[in-house]
């Protein structure tokens, strides 16, 4: 249902440059002279065994890890360090693998978090409630019902997120993180514990999420089948190093890839 | 007979009428983004117009067959009577019909055009289009995801109502053209063509004129004293007869306003949110709140339980005499009024059925258990009978007379017989013409004289006076040794237990009757919960020895009530079955409204029924199914089949039929 062609010509510039990027945990290296870029309105997989150093890459793009060399242009200004809060003002939304949810709060509740770092009024005029703060409060419940409609999850609207099922609060995070109108958004294994419909429902929305906001998605995930289906380009890491980055059918038969995933052949040759 | 104002005989001059005389009031109202939004009559009369030009301009013209695929939205009612003010005729069709089903009705009908809800339905026409040779036009209402699509053909809604806006403005004549072609429509003009699900073979066309339907609803707003003030939610199929009525012919005729929910999962919230004060639902619903909240009581702390079921019984004793009206001591007075206050009036106002003035059930008979339930708390439930081809109405339960084993007594202008091989024939101003290109059916079952055989089989009963329907004629059999064998009548009390979903019997020339059942998930799902049985899909759950037990304890409860009832005695369930999957209208087993296709079941379980006769414990069976996004799987099971005992039939009764 994808055009690819009119897809290629439509992904613009370098929205992000990772460059050389070293990370290490004491003696652990986490990341060892990773370079990659995501442009501007595609979906961008990373994937990898486990340990390969998928989140710490997601926690160095975010901000929450700094690492020890390498550097990160994003929208054109290259830094160093960058606080998480900095990340998200600058337009850099995450999903969590476990689940970051204020459990005792409804959906609608959670989601509308999401759009704290939008308003403008300060904590005095939002206790008021009262003129330009319900004015401004009004628009972005708006915004938030929109999201709520796009995800289908108006039937959860009112219902604390702690009693929903794992698939669905997996759609309240979506949410939330699209309520920060990102121009990135990171999603850490966003079908991690799904069943097949679940699966299928989360990568309609990510398709939609890209193709309906023009958002500019990373993710991480387990699930080879899916990342193949959803995403541009594939980049494969493996203890921390990058083995490959190419779109998903040149990923599909790499021979580092599949011994990444495989194991080493013994005897006979794959 | 009735007869109709020749200025009110159709929908669009009913729209213009109502605009015109309650043009203020409010006649649809939609929650979008989580606020309620309304139209007036004036309003909506303003959308179809735009609408209805739009469509002129793509060419629709008198006698077209236009479709409309969707859930319940303003605007695919709207379509239904934009095409109608041309002189149109809408074929809706279910929304949740597979692909192929889609093409046989539109491509039966010579659709020329579309006007569906969104991308899903929008994709299962390009799935079938080089079969819909006659499919020109396909209009969308909601256009996520459809962006990159070849909008050659597509087109949106609202686009479609600028090209009408536009028109209205560039040519001034165009709006007199416009209600010159509206004045042109007659009564006895063809309105619409509902397909009805049949329960053998392919659905028929059922041809209805305006007459027939305004008619029929106007007898029934009398009958229930409906104005424009009542509220009632569109939640049922849009291609169903039901939701026709319902939500938009007694609608334009009583001039009340109709709601649709924000989702079709949100239907509960919504009816509490608008307090509706008609309803219309298939006993199914009903059961389903029942189960809801027997399951939720069982989690429940101990105080409330028990003030929740000493009131029930409270209910049960005096609720429904209290609701007829009846002498009931103060004493009995002042507790329901408690319980009331405590149980029944939250309960209520929990379903969003506070401010219900009539609640019907149809399509099926509903348990006298679940019956009991409503009225006891408090809900005026009654029952009605009708098909497709008597624009619905054949009879219905005035006030005050209501017993949960009858239908009720003919609605007005309809006259009912029983004829000598006892099936229910009916002659009414609402009776259709016939089935589209189809005249040999159509004579099969309208005779000249204008009486519909109904195919069921039923008796006037005598206490009563009111109708009682047995099943369908042709499905009521004998076992080997001559027992008459109901099978609807055995299935409908297995089903009256909350864990019992669907059930299908089989008996006819065989030498006794054995019944398949499927487990009612959520019933069952939540007994597990709480009794620690561990499962990890639904066949798992139903093959469970557990399970087995409790299903077989209500089996012997259906026996013993069937050992107590001199014609059904003999029929007394001796082996049964729980099906490792759920039927399902997707793989043809139910029709799209919920009934069972006995045929097609029969040869589909060939290996389970061969099974119930021959004496084996357990059979393999495998099975296709069709999943909801149209592709085919395989599902194999060995389903284990457990023998019961029957009840002896009393003494008495054994000699008097020797």
């Amino acid at each position: 249902m994808r055009a690819p062609s009119s897809r290629d010509a439509a992904l613009g510039e370098v929205l992000l440059a990772v460059e050389d990027v070293s990370l290490s945990f004491g003696g652990v290296r986490a990341l060892t002279g990773v370079s990659f870029d995501i442009r501007k309105g595609e979906i961008r997989a990373i994937i990898g065994p486990n340990g390969a150093g998928k989140t710490s890459m997601l926690n160095v793009i975010n901000g929450f890890y700094q690492p020890q060399a390498g550097r990160i242009t994003f929208k054109g200004q290259v830094r160093t360090s960058m606080r998480p809060y900095a990340a998200a003002h600058g337009g850099i939304a995450r999903t969590f693998q476990n689940l970051a949810l204020f459990r005792g709060m409804t959906t609608l509740d959670n989601i509308m978090a999401g759009r704290t770092l939008k308003m403008h009024r300060g904590f005095f005029w939002q206790l008021l409630r009262y003129g330009p703060a319900l004015k401004e409060e009004v628009e972005h419940r708006r915004r938030v019902e929109e999201i709520i409609d796009f995800l289908e999850i108006a039937a959860i609207r009112k219902i604390p997120v702690g009693r929903l099922p794992y698939g669905l609060q997996k759609r309240v995070e979506l949410g939330r993180a699209l309520a920060m109108e990102p121009d990135l958004l990171l999603l850490d294994e966003p079908m991690a514990g799904m069943n097949l419909e679940e699966k299928e429902d989360m990568s309609r929305f990510i398709i939609d999420v890209n193709q309906q906001y023009g958002t500019t998605i990373a993710l991480i995930e387990h699930d080879i089948g899916v990342v193949m289906d959803l995403s541009d380009r594939v980049v494969v890491l493996d203890y921390g190093q990058k083995i490959a980055d190419a779109t998903p059918d040149e990923v599909r038969n790499d021979k580092n890839v599949i011994r990444a995933y495989l194991g080493e052949p013994h005897g006979t040759s794959v | 007979m009735a007869s109709i104002d020749p200025g009110l005989d159709t929908l669009p001059k009913l729209l213009i009428h109502n605009a015109a005389a309650i043009g203020a009031r409010p006649a649809m109202r939609h929650k979008d983004l989580g606020i309620w939004q309304a139209w007036t009559w004036q309003q909506v009369l303003a959308e179809v117009r735009a609408f209805s030009i739009g469509l002129a301009e793509l060419g629709l013209k008198r006698g077209d067959k236009f479709t409309i695929i969707g859930s319940n939205r303003p605007r695919l009612y709207w379509a239904i009577c934009a095409g109608q003010a041309l002189g149109a005729i809408p074929v809706p069709v279910y929304a949740d019909a597979v692909a192929d089903e889609m093409a046989y009705v539109v491509a039966h009908a010579e659709v020329m055009l579309a006007v569906v809800e969104d991308q899903e339905q929008v994709d299962k026409i390009i799935a079938v289009s080089e079969r819909l040779p006659h499919l020109g036009r396909v209009i969308y209402d909601e256009p996520r995801g459809l962006k990159d699509y070849d909008h050659g053909r597509l087109i949106a809604f609202t686009d479609v109502q600028e090209i009408g806006r536009k028109k209205l403005a560039d040519d001034p004549e165009c709006l007199r053209r416009w209600e010159a072609g509206i004045a042109e429509g007659k009564g006895s003009d063809l309105s619409i063509i509902l397909y009805t699900s049949g329960t053998t073979g392919r659905s028929k066309g059922v041809m209805l004129t305006y007459e027939n339907t305004i008619i029929s609803a106007r007898n029934a707003n009398t009958f229930d004293r409906l104005d424009c003030k009542e509220e009632v939610i569109a939640y049922l199929p849009l291609a169903w007869v039901g939701d026709y009525f319902f939500s938009y012919v007694q609608a334009y005729a009583a001039g009340y306003c109709v709601n649709c929910p924000e989702t079709p999962d949100t239907v509960v919230q919504d009816r509490r949110e608008i307090g509706t004060t008609y309803a219309f639902a298939p006993p199914r619903v009903y059961e389903n709140v029942l189960t809801l909240t027997t399951v939720r009581m069982a989690d429940a702390g101990p105080l409330k339980r028990r003030i929740f079921d000493y009131f029930l019984s409270v209910a049960g004793r005096w609720g429904e005499k209290i609701l007829d009206g009846e002498k009931v001591p103060l004493g009995a007075r002042l507790l329901y009024s408690l319980g009331n206050f405590l149980v029944y009036g939250p309960l209520m106002n929990q379903f969003g059925l506070s401010r219900i003035r009539v609640a019907y059930t149809a399509g099926e008979a509903i348990g006298p258990e679940m019956f009991r339930f409503w009225r006891g708390i408090g809900l005026n439930l009654k029952q009605l009978y009708g098909q497709t081809e008597a624009s619905i109405y054949i009879t219905a339960q005035p006030d005050g007379e209501i017993y949960s084993d009858t239908v009720g007594t003919a609605s007005p202008d309809v006259e009912v017989k029983i004829s000598d091989s006892g099936e229910v024939l009916f002659r009414s101003p609402g009776v259709f013409t016939g089935y589209y290109k189809d005249p040999a059916k159509t004579a099969e079952v309208l005779t000249p004289d204008g009486w519909v055989h109904t195919g069921d089989a039923g008796f006037f009963d005598p206490k009563t006076g009111q109708l009682k329907i047995i099943d369908r004629a042709k499905d009521v059999g004998h076992l080997k040794d001559g027992t008459v064998f109901a099978p609807k009548y055995i299935e409908n009390k297995l089903k009256f237990y909350p864990n019992i979903r669907e059930a299908v019997a089989i008996g006819a020339g065989r030498d006794f009757a054995c019944a398949m059942i499927n487990i009612d998930i959520t019933a069952v799902g939540s007994w597990a919960e709480r009794n620690n049985v561990v499962y990890g899909s639904y066949q798992e759950l139903a093959g469970n020895p557990r399970v087995y037990e409790m299903i077989a304890r209500h089996v012997d409860e259906v026996n013993r009530s069937l050992s107590e009832e001199e014609v059904m005695a003999g029929a007394q369930i001796r082996r049964f079955l729980i099906l490792h999957k759920e039927l399902d209208a997707d793989d043809g087993e139910l029709t799209r409204t919920q009934k069972l296709r006995r045929g097609h079941i029969t040869d589909r379980y060939a290996p389970l029924i061969e099974a119930c006769y021959d004496g084996s414990n357990s059979a393999d069976i495998s099975t296709e199914v069709t999943f909801e996004d149209g592709h085919k799987g395989v599902i194999a099971a060995r389903v284990a089949i457990r023998d019961m005992r029957t009840y002896p039939v009393p003494a008495a009764r054994m000699e008097r039929a020797a």
